[in-house]
């Protein structure tokens, strides 16, 4: 039990007054700049580190955590109700917390993505305390192929979810596919569909194509409506706060989200973004009530919510013990770390415990603070919906441009976030689902540059799938996945002739 | 007073006179530094340095540091080349990656458009592999080239970069050819030392301070490093003493944009003189661990000149490049 004592240590750093003032500025930070589309975590730190260079190491890092975990929280307030994601790991949030949020259901939608992140977020960082030397181990013996391999399971696991044609599905990601492959190949260093545009060199930024297909695709296609069919936007239906019921269908979804969300982000190419694909593509199927996905289900908000809070505790594994970053806050509290001369990586536990379990302690401290500041809140948030539909689009509008703006100050990135935005009005209008466009464009480059990888590693030889014991299992859980469902209506039929 | 101490006095004034106002003249020099990549990077750390040390050793008045993202720089080098023609205040961080982007990327734009101004900073790359790996030193890995180059996996950044390059002049150096070199290029530091600490791959290859923690750890074996010669803080000899052709270095600069004229090139040269002298920014180079590599004036334009040509040949001889 030496992870408690030294927890117990780190308790005792992180809650000195100076620390605990570093945490709340951390957490308010992160949760203003998670609300803004594109300004994500990572600009703020990059932004923040030279001002912080007189401060005391301790107390900057532990500042720079809360601007993580605050981040994650404001990312999923503007996806819930303006159906905004602030980063890509919110997105499946937006699917149907924007829903519930337009039938009046925005508060216990608020509050089932504010606990279940803090649920998620304590569970994960105690598994950082506790499991990270085992975890680790297990993710440096991940290969290409074997990321390959998850690739597989979650393509399949998430094609599953697309609407109700296959069709119109397949068709959108398809187009995510396409939209991936726009820029300069990891792995040639060729350029490929970017037509001379030097902008376009440098991939399609996940944020503004889901910030153009999500919300201007809606501002437009709502403007269309007006005169035709006025939708009713209810503000506030029932309670602001979560029912018995909503208690009981969401406990389960945070403890898979986190068993989804933990586990991948501490894999070194992980990401938040698969787990939370894998909870909402898990939870849709496990549901009692499959009929209100679409339409709003609690599951369908609790699940990724905690799966990405959970990944985010998940990237402080491999940062932490190895010195990797995973993502680009990681590779910005890489950067906080060295700024003070200190490297993390194997050394840092035995170096700087103070250091290390201050921080992992604030990790708690940060969710706690999270949770008390936003659930209050939530109230207050739900009337942004009360405001006249004109003006509340118009806002958005103006938000998601801002957003777009200050991530990358370019008049390309503009041109593109329009030219989405058109896009995602005529798939809305035409009945195609969006978000499979996103999964595509976040998972097909990833999947590609590591099957390539994988290729070359092996010498061109396909075997190196099957060879790998990781690799093999997941694939054998992705063909069952993809088999199990036309197996089980089969047997369905059969049933029904038997009767 | 004799005529002639008068004399020394009045030139001694003047002197003083003018240093007065070369002096108070840099005071007031506003300058605007561009980091041609995102916030957080390598080129946006050199930036936001220089900013803090010109600034807090008053060698300017102010410095403001914008960013250009995208295409490994060739954004914001077009940026400087376009809109910023002749203003003497203007700056760009740069550094030896953009010579290989601009000519990967195909730019309209080429750094002989801009005026080069100083060479700052310098990283050696290191070579590393598992500490389980047969191989021991450079020579074995040189052979273990030479023998079959496709079946020594390498690690490293993104390709065309500086990590590319110093894979293929390693095999090149080792007699092997360096198009047939199996380089696997992963995005960022992060997911490559993983593929390494993983065994993967054959061998990685980086700035060294990506690995110096895990070397030190003993989860890396380090090969050696691209300097001339064996470097104070590492125990092993550089890949060179042990007898691989093989020197290279991932630096960095500050260019200016074109047009500006020969005052404003001495002002801005004078600055960067001064900025390198400044106990500030020595501190800086200390904490973050950059070597000194200051270069200015015409001897930085040669190396410039020398490294374009030089990446050229390398970048056409992997195929990256078709000449």
């Amino acid at each position: 039990m030496e992870a408690f004592t030294s927890l117990a240590s780190g308790l005792a750093v992180a809650i000195q007054p100076m620390n605990m003032l570093f945490a709340l500025i951390g957490v308010l930070l992160g949760t203003a700049v998670g609300v803004l589309p594109g300004i994500g975590p990572a600009l703020t730190v990059a932004l923040l580190l030279p001002i912080t260079f007189k401060l005391d190491p301790a107390g900057s890092i532990i500042m720079f955590a809360g601007i993580y975990y605050g981040g994650m929280y404001g990312g999923s307030t503007t996806a819930i109700l303006i159906n905004t994601p602030g980063e890509s790991a919110s997105m499946a949030t937006a699917l149907e917390g924007n829903l519930m949020a337009k039938s009046g259901r925005g508060g216990p939608a608020l509050a089932t993505s504010a606990i279940g992140s803090f649920v998620a977020g304590t569970i994960a960082t105690l598994g950082l305390t506790l499991l990270s030397p085992y975890l680790v181990d297990i993710a440096v013996s991940f290969g290409p192929e074997d990321y390959f391999a998850l690739m597989v399971v979650a393509f399949v696991t998430v094609s599953a979810t697309f609407g109700d044609s296959p069709v119109r599905g397949l068709t959108s990601l398809f187009i995510g596919l396409t939209l991936g492959l726009v820029g300069i190949d990891i792995l040639s260093g060729q350029s490929r569909l970017s037509f001379g545009i030097p902008e376009l060199y440098d991939n399609i930024e996940v944020t503004t194509l889901a910030v153009g297909l999500f919300a201007v695709g809606e501002a437009l296609y709502v403007a269309s409506r007006r005169h035709v069919h006025e939708e009713k936007l209810e503000a506030v239906r029932g309670s602001l706060w979560m029912t018995k019921d909503d208690w009981k269908r969401s406990w389960k979804p945070w403890l898979r989200g986190t068993a989804f969300g933990f586990p991948i982000g501490a894999l070194p190419a992980g990401g938040a973004e698969i787990p939370t694909f894998l909870s909402y593509s898990t939870e849709k199927r496990l549901t009692k009530h499959p009929e209100e996905f679409g339409r709003g289900a609690i599951e369908g908000v609790a699940g990724p919510e905690a799966a990405n809070n959970a990944a985010a505790a998940g990237t402080l594994v491999p940062l932490l013990t190895l010195g990797l970053p995973t993502s680009a806050t990681a590779a910005m509290l890489l950067a906080g770390f060295q700024q003070y001369g200190l490297n993390p990586g194997p050394l840092l536990f035995a170096e700087r415990p103070d250091l290390v379990w201050g921080l992992i302690a604030s990790l708690f401290i940060a969710n706690g603070m999270l949770l008390v500041l936003n659930l209050p809140l939530v109230g207050l948030w739900v009337r942004l919906l009360a405001i006249p539909q004109p003006w509340l689009y118009a806002g958005i509008l103006v938000f998601a441009t801002m957003g777009t703006i200050a991530a990358n100050p370019s008049p390309v990135e503009l041109v593109m976030l329009g030219v989405f935005g058109v896009l995602g009005f005529l798939m809305r209008r035409f009945d195609f689902p969006i978000a499979p466009v996103v999964v595509g464009l976040i998972l097909g480059p990833i999947a590609e540059s590591q099957l390539r990888r994988a290729l070359s590693i092996s010498l061109g030889d396909p075997m190196v799938l099957l060879q790998s014991p990781i690799s093999a299992t997941l694939l054998v859980i992705a063909l069952f996945a993809l088999v199990a469902p036309f197996v089980l209506k089969g047997m369905g039929r059969f049933k029904a002739v038997e009767d | 007073m004799s005529q002639y101490r008068k004399g020394l006095w009045r030139s001694a004034l003047a002197a003083a006179a003018v240093a007065g106002f070369v002096t108070s003249a840099a005071a007031q020099m506003e300058l605007k530094i561009m980091a041609p990549a995102a916030p957080g990077g390598g080129w946006d750390q050199t930036a936001r340095s220089m900013q803090q040390a010109l600034t807090q050793s008053g060698i300017a008045k102010s410095a403001q540091v914008t960013n250009v993202p995208g295409a490994g720089g060739s954004i914001g080098i077009a940026q400087l080349v376009n809109n910023s023609k002749g203003d003497g205040n203007q700056l760009m961080v740069m550094g030896y990656v953009m010579v290989g982007a601009l000519l990967t990327n195909k730019s309209p734009i080429t750094l002989e458009q801009t005026t080069p101004i100083a060479r700052l900073t310098t990283e050696y790359e290191a070579i590393v592999v598992p500490a389980n790996s047969p191989i021991k030193n450079a020579k074995e890995l040189a052979e273990a080239i030479k023998a079959d180059p496709a079946k020594v996996t390498w690690a490293g950044g993104s390709a065309g970069g500086v990590d590319h390059i110093a894979a293929a002049l390693f095999a090149k150096a080792a007699g092997a050819d360096p198009t047939k070199i199996n380089y696997i290029p992963f995005s960022g530091g992060g997911e490559a030392l993983a593929a390494i600490l993983g065994g993967k791959v054959t061998a990685g290859i980086s700035g060294y301070g990506e690995f110096e923690s895990q070397v030190k750890a003993g989860k890396l074996r380090l090969i050696g490093l691209t300097s001339a010669t064996k470097t104070p803080n590492v125990d092993v000899p550089s890949i060179k003493e042990q007898g691989v052709d093989l020197e290279i270095a991932n630096w960095r600069a500050v260019v200016a944009p074109p047009g500006i004229s020969a005052d404003q090139k001495k002002a801005l040269t004078d600055a960067m003189d001064k900025l390198a002298q400044s106990k500030e920014w020595q501190e800086i180079l200390k904490t973050k661990g950059w070597e000194n590599a200051y270069v200015s004036g015409d001897a930085f334009a040669k190396i410039l000149a020398e490294e374009q040509a030089r990446t050229k040949d390398v970048l056409t001889a992997v195929g990256l490049v078709k000449s």
